[in-house]
């Protein structure tokens, strides 16, 4: 048996592991070989992978591949070094539809795309009317994958229905949750997919002029946009009804308000990304007055699909509330992360044990949302995943971002990280979300300094309910989620350290002091070497008041003899 | 206009171009300096203030000069998580330097992010756009020094 070509994931975490020098190396020994530099595989823990594809079609993965001559030779002689196998449970749980072509296409080969059944959707969206296309939507059940779950059908009538000169479609690709990298992915991987559903909506909503409003954090995926928007110019495929349709790609400036509809509009038109009072709607008037809609990576990716297999065909997936697929950014303590795409209605057990790997004896919650979700405890992963459960938890579906919070995570601590985020990126337009962040913000940082009073709890519900009220925007409205959720279900954590200044997780340094076991030591120096503050002594004693805790010599002691202990 | 920002003349000059213009005075001049806005506010026909205000909203706009190798630590939830404030307590203790802070030979200077989307990688930084993942105390110390040397 041998190789007929070779992929090599080089979207931006596989660069980042070092795939572009593996991908050079291979390309230098493997002669006629053709070697593919593709998008996101998807199992990121492995990374640097390539995939040997053989004559009968069949694959062999390699894991962990290093630029050496070794590595690439045992490859190419299909040794049995290195070898991957997807994991079962993975197999099994995963229905992949969105992320088909992700790791098999090369993202920059336009012939690639269209050999793979690419502008197939198209083509089969311009045989039916505008109104079949909208309805066909409406059919698959489509919800916003940006985090709202509007139902996208919907969106698409509101826009076709009105009467305008010029109508704008934006895609938002501003993806600001930290933790979350399924647009990036989506865009590096299939550019073509996402901009084909972007003509498709036009095709339906009668756009006349095409945004892509894209992080400038994403080099990557701006730069294989541009070079699909130019093959789209070339092959003509954004002439619809006779008019050549402009795209253009905007960089973000980083606002994470700029996720919010509104704010992503006044800073298209290049102002301070503020939201603004809702209606008149976007649908109404939007950019520079025009109509215009806003739809999220993800849905765009999922156009193609719906339209290539029908609206019908598509809702038969997923749970009565939520159709489809969902991708979800796995990250946080866990042993395989990476980017996986699921069926709505699959359990968080599931997701984050069997596909994840994750240890159920280690895990205390998960965070799905981001900064504007919340978290969802251990004892609650039976629950499916779909847009009304997950909100009736008190966390909400959010883009994707899925972190695993291990049980050695504070989750006071957890709480104060998101709103260091939140009332830094509020925008400062509402009293509420401007002053009461900060406000949380600053309770928070005092809890976890172990200067927190009894009333601070009372404080921080009493502020979540009012910011949640008083702000115009999703960011206001849901910054004190995090906040929320621990306190529903980790409020004995938060009492611990206001009233006991003990920290359970033993992770807030002032808190906790660090400690060496006399009679474990067989005293190597080597803490007192790798101190960086000289807080240990001759005897091997830690100084308290010199230790920054920041675990120098607990990584290096080779008895573990140095372990956190609360004060 | 200042000559030295005739490259503005690329881009229309309609307002909406504002961010486009500022970000490519960035990209070419490494920060937005008080002639920039100047130049910007005449070029836009916009005043100054407004240009202010615009790159004071916008965590990407620098208004002071960054060293020369430009260091990001991401700070995104998988990243904290994973102990990127660990990561900032050892870059303070190689080179000195504090979030927001040029060094004073000008050859280092250090920024949080807020994501830099490769946080199965965590924890996670970029120096001149380069990603580096996966980082402990060595690793860090490692890269740190190849760079002063470079």
């Amino acid at each position: 048996m041998s190789i007929k070509f070779l992929r090599v994931g080089v979207a931006s975490c596989g660069i980042a592991s070092g795939a572009d020098g593996v991908m050079n190396l291979l390309k230098e020994k493997a002669g006629n070989t053709p070697v593919i530099g593709v998008g996101c595989i998807g199992h990121c823990y492995a990374e640097p992978i390539v995939e040997a594809v053989l004559d009968d079609g069949s694959s062999i993965f390699y894991r962990d591949v290093k630029p050496v001559d070794a590595d690439i030779d045992n490859i190419l002689a299909c040794g049995e070094e290195n070898r991957f196998e997807i994991p079962e449970a993975r197999r099994k749980k995963e229905k992949v539809m969105v992320l088909a072509l992700a790791g098999k296409v090369d993202p920059t080969n336009f012939d690639d795309y269209i050999a793979n059944g690419g502008y197939e959707g198209l083509k089969r969206a311009l045989s039916l009317t505008p109104e079949e296309v909208v309805n066909e939507m409406k059919l698959s059940g489509l919800r916003g994958r940006g985090g709202g779950g509007f139902p996208t059908g919907m969106k698409w009538s509101f826009l076709a229905a009105k009467q305008a000169e010029e109508k704008i479609l934006i895609c938002n690709a501003d993806e600001g949750d930290p933790g979350a990298f399924m647009d990036r992915s989506l865009m590096e991987s299939v550019p073509h997919q996402v901009l084909e559903g972007m003509l498709i909506a036009a095709y339906a909503t009668g756009a006349t002029k095409l945004f892509i409003y894209c992080r400038a954090e994403y080099p990557m995926a701006i730069k294989h946009l541009k070079i699909a928007i130019e093959q789209i110019y070339e092959n003509k495929l954004n002439v619809i009804n006779g008019r050549a349709l402009e795209i253009n790609i905007k960089e973000g400036a980083g606002a994470f308000v700029c996720g919010e509809e509104t704010s992503l509009i006044a800073s298209l038109e290049g102002k301070r990304g503020t939201p603004r009072f809702r209606p008149p709607f976007p649908t109404d008037s939007g950019y520079l007055g025009h109509p215009t809609m806003i739809n999220n990576v993800e849905t765009y990716g999922n156009v193609p699909v719906i339209l290539r297999n029908g609206g019908a065909e598509y809702a038969k997936i997923g749970t009565e509330g939520s159709k489809g697929t969902k991708l979800f950014a796995l990250a946080g303590d866990l042993k395989n992360p990476g980017l996986i795409e699921v069926p709505m209605g699959t359990t968080l057990a599931e997701i984050v044990f069997e596909i994840g790997g994750a240890d159920p004896a280690e895990v205390k919650a998960v965070q799905t949302g981001g900064p504007s979700g919340g978290c969802i405890p251990v004892e609650l992963f039976n629950t499916p995943v779909d847009y009304d459960s997950l909100k009736a938890l008190g966390a909400i579906m959010g883009s994707g971002g899925m972190i695993v919070i291990g049980k050695n995570r504070c989750m006071v601590e957890t709480a104060r990280y998101f709103l260091d985020f939140t009332h830094r990126e509020s925008c400062g337009k509402c009293t509420f979300c401007r002053i009461g962040t900060t406000r949380m913000f600053e309770t928070l940082e005092r809890i976890v300094a172990g200067k927190g009073k009894p009333e601070d709890i009372t404080l921080l519900e009493e502020l979540g309910k009012k910011i949640k009220a008083g702000s115009l925007c999703g960011l206001g409205q849901t910054a004190p989620n995090p906040v929320l959720a621990t306190l529903r279900y980790y409020r004995h954590e938060y009492e611990a350290h206001v009233n006991d200044h003990v920290c359970e997780a033993l992770q807030c340094n002032a808190l906790v002091k660090l400690k060496l076991d006399q009679s474990k030591c067989v005293k190597c120096r080597m803490c007192i070497k790798n101190c960086p503050v000289d807080a240990i002594s001759d005897d091997f004693v830690i100084d308290a008041d010199k230790c920054t805790r920041c675990n120098s010599c607990m990584d290096v002691c080779p008895k573990k003899a140095i372990s956190r202990v609360s004060e | 206009m200042n000559p030295e920002f005739a490259y503005l003349k690329k881009i229309g000059n309609e307002p909406n171009n504002l961010i486009k213009g500022l970000q490519l005075i960035q990209s070419t001049e490494g920060y937005v300096s008080d002639d920039g806005i100047r130049a910007a506010a005449e070029y836009f026909s916009l005043p100054e203030v407004e240009i202010e205000g615009v790159l004071s909203f916008y965590a990407q706009f620098k208004r002071v000069k960054p060293g020369k190798n430009h260091i990001c630590v991401c700070d995104g939830t998988a990243c904290h998580i994973k102990g990127s404030s660990q990561v900032h307590t050892w870059i303070e203790q190689e080179l000195g330097l504090k979030p927001g802070e040029t060094s004073d030979d000008g050859v280092f200077s250090l920024e949080t992010v807020a994501c830099l989307g490769c946080c199965s990688l965590a924890p996670v930084m970029s120096i001149n756009g380069k990603v580096y993942g996966k980082l402990d105390r060595k690793k860090l110390a490692k890269i740190l020094k190849d760079y002063a040397e470079k």
